[in-house]
């Protein structure tokens, strides 16, 4: 450590401490003097990158990551779930929770599987698409990254094979490890990038080096829990289990109403599923709702431009209505066919009646995310989270009344419901990073200033090869996931397994499979 | 050399010199790992019995995933370590890069969708797309590095090149180069992990893919000195060339204990050391080339370095955790080693 760098460390956390607390955040990082800086790579002037190149990179990438995103969501909160199961059958020895281990790990591989392809993609696009964004957030941006792939990806790829078909090679007791192993992995990788992705949303920690624009780490503690990092990293977790929730519970839905149609009794194994998803709903659902209201504090104090957004608000005003309905228009600064709640938005926002909420009008024209997208994103999010902490509470009173598995109304629900949880959590990326816009990095670094010199021409070839390839890729991984499904959990389930498709159908086979791996010690 | 690192002293020195060494290995472990499976990929289709399909997929079924990660790793620590050259690599091989990673998503999931189709035609299906996008991304791989060692135009540290840089003769026969190597990996592990038939085929295959090999390894490296002056002055000026001297004895001498173990019937692992030999010294051969440039022929690894604060932050955190990762993927083999044949029980 030399001197000059303490000192310049030390100047910028008095200056940064001092200003955060004089003046509400956001006028330091969206007005003064460090948004017109970063010239020396700034590529305006190079032709073949035009307002169509960056339009396309951008729905390149946004249609790359909101395919991505959705696997390791549902990765994080199966996984979860699977060392649960995976605990309570070493437990209690109840072969139900074997089964439905098994089950569950079948449809675990592909999602895993299709996660991993697809944030192959994200390691390199942030070069294809973003070089001047990686030239100069990369110092900062890349180490997280880096380290979320020694920590993270490795552990879980590293366990995962033993995981899937390691059960009669390693004995239980390793095999929960390694299962508990891979479901660490996946949340260790969620906070590295949730750190990330906050720290574009709220950089802390760092200097701009003058002449290149690069952002120099200065204080990496300040740089990984940089404020709306605990706020983001509690919201995506509960909905990557609030998600996984609905999905075991959609299907065990779909399972009750068939038996039910049928007349048949339901199967243990489909009522232990729906009545675990069911708990999860239950206090799950409730608590994103509190967790989704700090997360908008947060955002309320260090990003008001993007709470003016999400509300459709152009004049900051007290005694603010909440509109249910509306559609903002930017070019007229005004919301058109409003529906409104008198004085809800204040209180929503800021727990008081009067208190003050931001408007559009607050900033310039060129800093105003589009509030046409984030306000209808940020609805529809809200209207799912509202209606997944309904179903929740509502399976508990019938819980009591023992009713939980016949209730048509709430097996109707809850297989209406199956998607829901992915659908709010793609909806609140949108609205967090649409509301970021025009920033990659905000209010420092412009989205026009971090596009790659790549001609339109090649982005919008490859644009077309990735909606292509996803849908063949991922209309086969859900159809897939689908048909496993359709089927019930068996007595004597097999997990995946590397070459025989049919076994399930084999009793014989899989019962004595199931006994072995009960039974056989490590070992080959 | 001296002339890119002037005035650079201590950490501003060291640190990119110590991250090209390790992102070197790297990049060499990946080629190790990923290598082989690759290689499998590509001989998929060359091999009609279905049960031997199955027993090849089942030699790598537990532990592609944790191969592919070095890829991942590979992105991730040049966005960190050397972001200058992250940043120009990638929009200046954007379309090879683009085609590598759909080719390997194909493969990818290849793996776990051919086992769960319920036709013989839609199993066929993904069976050649595991096939070809293990040779297309291989091929990718190939003119990614030829491309590299060609030059890439910079101006403005930026790319300044045009989108068809990659079309040309030398990263095209890199492709080739790559993919008769990868497949030879792939061939030889093969020969290690099966028995009987399948290992004789491959037996047969090795034979084949080495001379095939041998050949592009020397064509490779007449030509890469050809390309620029200081590759040429590498390779003939004295000292040097005490340094490079030993590299074609050794290839030569690796070639004569190939051919012996694929022979006999009785070794298993040699033929896929020797042929990983060769890798590593045509890769240092390549190193050796290109060295100090991380981007040639002008962005040197200091040019192209991230502020020492985030290579010593990334270093730390390598330092520890790689020997660990290394520990647990070995282990994962462990658990997963001996030959594999049909009568073997899945992984159950």
């Amino acid at each position: 450590m030399n001197p000059e760098f303490i000192l310049r460390y030390f100047l910028h956390t008095i200056r940064n401490n001092v200003l955060n607390n004089k003046y509400s955040l956001n006028i330091y990082m969206i007005r003064p003097k460090k948004t017109t800086h970063i010239p020396v790579f700034s590529n305006r002037s190079n032709p073949v990158t035009g307002a169509d190149a960056l339009f396309l990179a951008r729905l390149q990438f946004a249609f790359t990551v909101g395919f991505h995103i959705v696997f390791p969501a549902f990765s994080i909160g199966l996984a979860a779930f699977l060392a649960v199961l995976e605990g309570l059958w070493l437990k209690t020895d109840k072969q139900v929770y074997l089964d439905l281990f098994q089950y569950w790990l079948r449809a675990f591989s592909i999602v895993f599987g299709m996660g991993v392809v697809s944030g192959l993609v994200m390691s390199y696009e942030f070069g294809t698409n973003w070089a001047q964004f990686s030239q100069k957030a990369g110092p900062i941006l890349g180490p997280l990254l880096g380290y979320e792939v020694m920590t993270a990806f490795f552990l879980e790829a590293g366990f995962l094979g033993i995981m899937l078909f390691g059960m009669n090679k390693v004995g239980k007791k390793l095999h929960f490890f390694a299962t508990c192993v891979v479901s660490l992995g996946t949340l260790i990788s969620m906070s590295w990038i949730l750190s990330s992705n906050s720290w574009m949303q709220t950089p802390r920690g760092y200097a701009i080096e003058p002449g290149t624009g690069r952002f120099i780490p200065e204080n990496w503690w300040a740089i990984v829990f940089n404020p709306s990092f605990p706020f983001r990293l509690t919201h995506m977790a509960l909905a990557a289990f609030l998600s996984v929730a609905f999905v075991v519970g959609g299907v065990g839905a779909w399972h009750l109403l068939r038996a039910k149609r049928s007349g048949n009794q339901p199967t243990e194994a489909v009522k232990v599923m729906f009545s675990m998803a069911m708990w999860m709903a239950a206090i799950v659902g409730p608590l994103q709702i509190l967790a989704g209201d700090a997360h908008g504090l947060n955002t309320l104090k260090y990003q008001p431009a993007k709470i003016a957004a999400m509300e459709g608000d152009w004049n900051s005003e007290g005694y603010a209505p909440e509109l249910l309905f509306g559609i903002p228009d930017m070019e007229n600064e005004v919301t058109n066919y409003k529906i409104a709640i008198p004085y809800v938005g204040s209180l929503i926002l800021t727990h008081s009646l009067s208190g003050k909420v931001p408007g559009l009008k607050d900033y310039p024209k060129d800093q105003r995310a589009p509030s046409y997208v984030v306000f209808f994103s940020f609805r529809i999010m809200i209207l799912l989270g509202v209606l997944m902490a309904a179903t929740g509470l509502f399976s508990l009173w019938l819980r009591r009344k023992g009713a939980l598995w016949t209730n048509p109304l709430l097996l109707r629900a809850a297989l209406f419901l199956t998607p829901a949880g992915f659908i709010a959590l793609l909806c609140g990326w949108v609205t967090t990073e649409v509301g970021r816009q025009p920033f990659t990095v905000y209010g420092l670094l412009r989205t026009t200033d971090s596009v790659s010199p790549v001609p339109g021409a090649s982005i919008g070839f490859t644009l077309a090869a990735f909606v292509a390839v996803y849908f063949i890729v991922f209309a086969s991984g859900i159809g897939i996931l689908l048909r496993g499904f359709a089927e019930e959990p068996h007595q004597g389930e097999t997990g995946p397994d590397a070459h025989h498709p049919q076994r399930a159908a084999s009793m014989a086979s899989a019962v004595s499979d199931t006994a072995a791996a009960g039974h056989t010690g490590s070992g080959e | 050399m001296d002339l890119a690192t002037t005035g650079l002293t201590g950490a501003a020195y060291w640190l990119p010199i110590v991250w090209a060494v390790l992102a070197a290995a790297a990049i060499f472990i990946y080629i190790v790992l990923d290598g082989f499976d690759l290689g499998l990929g590509m001989l998929f289709l060359a091999e009609p019995d279905k049960k031997h399909r199955n027993i090849m997929i089942q030699t790598v079924a537990p532990v592609w995933d944790g191969n592919e990660t070095w890829m991942i790793f590979g992105g991730a620590a040049l966005y960190g370590v050397f972001p200058n050259a992250y940043a120009t690599i990638l929009p200046a091989l954007y379309l090879p890069v683009l085609i590598m990673l759909f080719a390997l998503i194909l493969r990818g999931v290849g793996f776990e969708f051919r086992s769960r189709m319920h036709t013989e035609q839609t199993r066929n299906l993904w069976d050649i797309g595991f096939c070809l996008g293990s040779f297309v991304a291989t091929f990718m791989q190939g003119i990614i590095l030829g491309t590299l060692i060609s030059g890439i135009k910079i101006e403005n540290n930026a790319f300044a090149g045009s989108s068809f840089d990659w079309l040309a003769p030398f990263p095209l026969f890199c492709g080739l180069a790559v993919a008769c190597g990868y497949a030879l990996l792939g061939a030889t592990w093969l020969i290690w992990r099966t028995e009987s038939d399948l290992q004789a085929t491959m037996r047969r295959w090795a034979g084949f893919l080495s001379l095939a090999m041998l050949g592009m390894i020397a064509a490779v490296s007449v030509w890469t000195p050809a390309l620029h002056a200081t590759y040429m002055q590498n390779w003939t000026t004295w000292p040097r060339i005490l340094y490079v001297a030993p590299v074609p004895v050794a290839v030569i001498t690796l070639a004569l204990v190939m051919f012996q173990a694929l022979r006999g019937k009785t070794s298993r692992r040699i033929p896929f050391f020797c042929a990983l030999g060769w890798f590593f010294l045509a890769f240092s051969g390549l190193g050796i080339n290109i060295w100090p440039y991380i981007v040639p022929p002008s962005m040197t690894i200091w040019q192209a370095s991230a502020p020492p604060a985030s290579q010593t932050f990334l270093l730390v955190g390598a330092a520890v955790l790689l020997p660990l990762i290394l520990s647990y993927t070995a282990f994962a083999y462990h658990v997963f080693r001996g030959t594999v044949n049909e009568h073997s029980e899945s992984y159950h």
